[in-house]
C-alpha cells in the first residue's frame, strides 16, 4: 500500500560508461570518444605531436634534419590529417559520401591554417555495390578536390564480403603547408579572445537525420559540406594571429568548444541569442528533441581570435561565400576554466557540457 | 518560429519573475512533475532566476528514471533474441539493466532501432514479415495513446509479427504516493501539461480536495512554466488549493476524448512497479486480455525475469526534496557526471548534475571575486 512505499530507494538508472566492448557512442565525438583516445590510443602511440589533439598533426620537419651541415635548414611545417567516412545513407540532400570525404580532410588540414595540397583515398567496398554508384561517388570526389584545390595522389581499394560493409567506406588523408608566422592550436585560446562561427550551425546533422532510415522526417535541409581552406586563407590575409580554429563536426559546437576550453585551460562564455541557427534547423531540433549545440556540422568553423582583430576578420569573412553569416558568439574568459557556459535567452546561465556518447532523441 | 518564440519572450519573462518575487512572502516548495519541464527549467536557467524563496523539486515524471530495472532486463532479453527487431524511443537505449544497456545488446548483434513513433515500428513490422518486431511501450499518459493506436492497428490489420513491451505509468497515483509519504515536503504541483492534453485535469480535482495542495496545469516553454509558478505561488500565498489551468492553449478539462477511448479500449489499469520506489497500486496500464497476443512479455516468455534493485545513491531523497544534491556525502566525490552513482547526476537535467555543473561554475566565479 502507498504508505509502505520506500522513497529512499528511489534510484535513477546509471548509464554504463565502462563498456568492455565498442558501442556506437565511442564514435559520437563526445566523452566516450575522448576517453577512447585518451586511455587506449594515446598510451599506445605516445608522442608529443599526437598529444596536441588538434584536427591535424603539425609536423616540424626542420627539427628532423640530423646533419647540421645540410644545406636545407628551413623547411615549412606540414599539416597532416586523416578521416574515415562511414555515413549512411551514402547520398543525402546536397551531397554524398564522396564530396564529404574530400571536404572533411581538407577542412581538418585547413584548421591548422595550412594550405591543403595532397590527399590519399582508401576505399572499402562491399561486394555487390553498383559500379554506377561508385562512379558517381568518385566523380563527386574529383569535383570536390578540384574545387578545394587539392590533388588526389594515391589510393587503395579493398573489397569485403556482402553484409560486411554499408556499400562503401572511404578514408582520406592529406598534407598541407602551414604558412610562416601562423600558429593555430587548440591550447592557444586566451582570456579576452572572441569566439566566431562562420554561419548557421547544425545544418549537416539535421540534413542527414532527416533522411536516415526510420526517422521519416520530411525536410529539404541540405548539407552545408564545403571546403573551408579558401575562407581560412582569406582570414589569414587579414591577420596571421588567429589563436584557434576548429571544425565542429561530430559532437557539434558544444563538444569542440569544450575541447578548446580544456586544452587552453580557459572558460568560454557564449550568448545563446548570438548563435546562428536557421529556422528549419531550429524547428527540426525542437521536433526531434535535439539541441543544435550538439548537432554535427560540415562546412562550419569556430575561430578564436584576439578581440582587436575581430572586426576586420568578420568583415572579410562575410565577404566570402562560406562566411556570409559569420558572427561573434561568445568570449574567452579566465573565469570557470575548462567550462563552457551559455547565457540563455531569459538571461539565465547554463553549462554547455560535452555530451557522453551520441545525442539521443528525448522521450519527453 | 511560430508558437515557440512567443513563449520565450525575455521581457514578458522578466515581468513574470518580478511578479513571482513580489508575491512570495515565504518559502514555498513546488514540484514540477514532468521531466520535460525539468529539462526546460535547466535549459533556460529558470531555477537560477527565481527568488530563493521558491524551491523547485524535480519530480518523478521522467520515464527513463521510473521504468523498473526488471522491465529493462526483459527488454534486453527480448532484444538479444535472433530474428527480433527491437524498436524504442532514443533515450531508453542508454538506460542500463542489471548488467547491460540496449547499446551493448546492439553491439553484440541485436537489431535495435530508434523510432519516433510506435507507428513507425508498425511499418517496420509490415516491411519485415519474417521478423518479430517489438516496440518498447513506456512512458506516461502522453505516449500511451499512440502506443494503444499501434496495437489497435496491428490487430485490425492482422499483423502477427508485432508486439509491445508495455510499462505505462500514470501521474495521479504518483502524486498521491508522494503526498502520502510521511516525509513529504512538497506543497504544490505543476502538473504535466501534455499528460493533461490527453487526460484532461478533472482527475486532479479529487486530489486537491483530499490533500489541499494547489495543482496548476503547466506547459513547457519558459513563459508557460513561469505562469504556472506564478499561479501556484499566488494560490499558496492566498491559502487556496485549487486545480488551475495555466496551459489552456493545449489543455481542456475533459482532455482528448477519442484518445481516452482508444486508451480504455486497449489498456486496463494495473499495479505498476516504479524504479526505486516499489509498487504503487493502480498506477499503470497493461494490455487488455483481448490484446494479449500483442503482449511481448507473454510472446517471448520473459515474464519470469525478476530483478532485485540495489540502492546505490540517495537520489530518492533528492527527488523528494529531502536532501539537496550537495548535501549528499558522495556528491562531487565518488559521484560526478563522469562517474555517476545515480541518474540524477547523469542527464543534464538531473538535479545532481545541474547542481554539479552550475556549482562548479559558481565556485570558479566566486574564487575569482575573492
Amino acid at each position: 500500500m502507498t504508505n509502505t512505499l520506500n522513497f529512499e530507494n528511489w534510484v535513477c538508472p546509471l548509464p554504463l560508461q565502462n563498456h568492455p566492448t565498442i558501442i556506437m557512442g565511442h564514435g559520437g565525438g563526445g566523452k566516450l570518444s575522448a576517453e577512447l583516445v585518451e586511455h587506449l590510443f594515446l598510451p599506445a602511440f605516445k608522442n608529443e605531436t599526437l598529444e596536441n589533439l588538434g584536427d591535424s598533426a603539425v609536423l616540424d620537419l626542420t627539427s628532423k634534419i640530423q646533419n647540421p651541415k645540410s644545406k636545407i635548414q628551413n623547411l615549412p611545417r606540414l599539416s597532416f590529417s586523416t578521416d574515415s567516412f562511414v555515413i549512411r545513407p551514402l547520398f543525402f540532400p546536397g551531397g554524398n559520401i564522396g564530396d564529404l570525404a574530400i571536404n572533411g580532410t581538407v577542412n581538418d588540414i585547413a584548421m591548422s591554417g595550412a594550405q591543403p595540397l595532397y590527399l590519399s583515398a582508401g576505399f572499402i567496398l562491399e561486394e555487390g555495390l553498383s559500379l554506377e554508384m561508385l562512379g558517381t561517388i568518385a566523380e563527386s570526389m574529383g569535383q570536390a578536390a578540384r574545387q578545394a584545390g587539392v590533388t588526389l595522389v594515391t589510393g587503395d581499394t579493398k573489397v569485403v564480403d556482402k553484409g560486411h560493409g554499408d556499400g562503401v567506406y572511404i578514408n582520406t588523408s592529406g598534407l598541407g603547408l602551414i604558412p610562416e608566422g601562423v600558429n593555430i592550436a587548440p591550447h592557444r585560446a586566451c582570456p579576452g579572445d572572441v569566439v566566431i562561427v562562420n554561419g548557421d550551425i547544425g545544418v549537416h546533422g539535421v540534413a542527414i537525420m532527416s533522411v536516415r532510415e526510420g526517422l521519416e522526417f520530411e525536410t529539404t535541409i541540405e548539407t552545408d559540406s564545403a571546403p573551408l581552406n579558401g575562407l581560412i586563407a582569406a582570414m589569414l590575409d587579414v591577420t596571421p594571429d588567429i589563436h584557434v580554429l576548429r571544425d565542429p563536426t561530430r559532437g557539434g559546437v558544444a563538444s569542440a568548444l569544450n575541447e578548446i576550453a580544456q586544452a587552453s585551460k580557459v572558460g568560454i562564455a557564449l550568448d545563446e541569442k548570438q548563435m546562428p541557427v536557421s529556422g528549419p534547423v531550429r524547428a527540426a531540433c525542437e521536433f526531434l528533441g535535439l539541441d543544435p549545440f550538439y548537432v554535427a556540422n560540415e562546412g562550419k568553423l569556430i575561430a578564436i581570435v584576439p578581440a582587436a582583430v575581430a572586426e576586420p576578420l568578420l568583415e572579410r569573412m562575410q565577404q566570402h561565400p562560406h562566411g556570409t553569416k559569420a558572427t561573434v558568439v561568445g568570449r574567452v574568459t579566465d573565469q570557470h576554466p575548462g567550462l563552457v557556459v551559455a547565457k540563455t535567452g531569459l538571461g539565465g546561465t547554463r553549462v554547455v557540457d560535452m555530451q557522453v556518447g551520441e545525442q539521443l532523441p528525448r522521450i519527453c | 518560429m511560430k508558437y515557440l518564440e512567443e513563449f520565450r519572450d525575455p521581457e514578458l519573462a522578466q515581468q513574470l519573475f518580478d511578479d513571482i518575487r513580489q508575491s512570495a512572502t515565504r518559502h514555498w516548495t513546488l514540484m514540477e512533475v514532468c521531466g520535460g519541464q525539468t529539462h526546460s527549467i535547466i535549459r533556460n536557467g529558470i531555477d537560477q532566476l527565481l527568488p530563493d524563496k521558491i524551491e523547485l523539486i524535480h519530480g518523478p515524471g521522467c520515464p527513463v528514471c521510473v521504468t523498473p530495472l526488471e522491465l529493462i532486463d526483459k527488454a534486453l532479453a527480448i532484444a538479444a533474441q535472433p530474428g527480433v527487431i527491437f524498436c524504442s524511443f532514443g533515450d531508453m537505449l542508454r538506460v542500463p539493466g542489471s548488467e547491460k544497456d540496449l547499446f551493448r545488446v546492439k553491439s553484440e548483434g541485436g537489431d535495435i532501432r530508434i523510432v519516433y513513433s510506435p507507428l513507425d515500428a508498425l511499418n517496420i513490422a509490415r516491411e519485415n514479415p519474417d521478423r518479430e518486431v517489438v516496440f518498447f511501450g513506456i512512458g506516461f499518459e502522453t505516449t500511451a495513446p499512440a502506443n494503444a493506436m499501434a496495437v489497435f492497428q496491428a490487430k485490425q490489420q492482422g499483423l502477427t509479427n508485432f508486439s509491445m513491451l508495455v510499462s505505462h505509468v500514470l501521474v495521479p497515483p504518483a502524486i498521491s504516493a508522494i503526498l502520502d509519504s510521511p516525509a513529504n515536503r512538497v506543497q504544490s504541483f505543476l502538473a504535466a501539461g501534455h499528460v493533461c492534453t490527453v487526460m484532461g485535469y478533472w482527475q486532479y480535482e479529487p486530489l486537491v480536495e483530499k490533500y489541499q495542495v494547489p495543482i496548476v496545469v503547466t506547459g513547457f516553454e519558459p513563459l508557460d512554466i513561469l505562469e504556472g509558478i506564478r499561479l501556484t505561488v499566488k494560490q499558496l500565498e492566498e491559502g487556496r488549493a485549487e486545480v488551475e489551468n495555466a496551459y489552456p492553449r493545449a489543455v481542456a478539462r475533459e482532455g482528448n476524448k477519442p484518445a481516452q477511448k482508444m486508451l480504455s479500449d486497449v489498456f486496463e489499469v494495473s499495479n505498476r512497479t516504479w524504479r526505486g520506489i516499489g509498487q504503487i497500486p493502480q498506477s499503470g496500464w497493461k494490455l487488455r486480455d483481448e490484446y494479449r497476443d500483442y503482449d511481448a512479455e507473454i510472446k517471448f516468455g520473459v515474464g519470469h525475469i525478476q530483478t532485485q534493485e540495489s540502492p546505490l545513491c540517495r537520489s530518492g531523497e533528492v527527488l523528494q526534496g529531502l536532501l539537496k544534491p550537495n548535501q549528499c556525502p558522495a556528491f562531487g566525490q565518488e559521484c560526478t557526471p563522469q562517474n555517476p552513482l545515480g541518474a540524477t547526476m547523469v542527464s543534464s537535467e538531473g538535479a545532481c548534475a545541474a547542481y554539479y555543473q552550475y556549482g562548479r561554475f559558481a565556485k570558479s566565479i566566486a574564487g575569482k571575486d575573492n
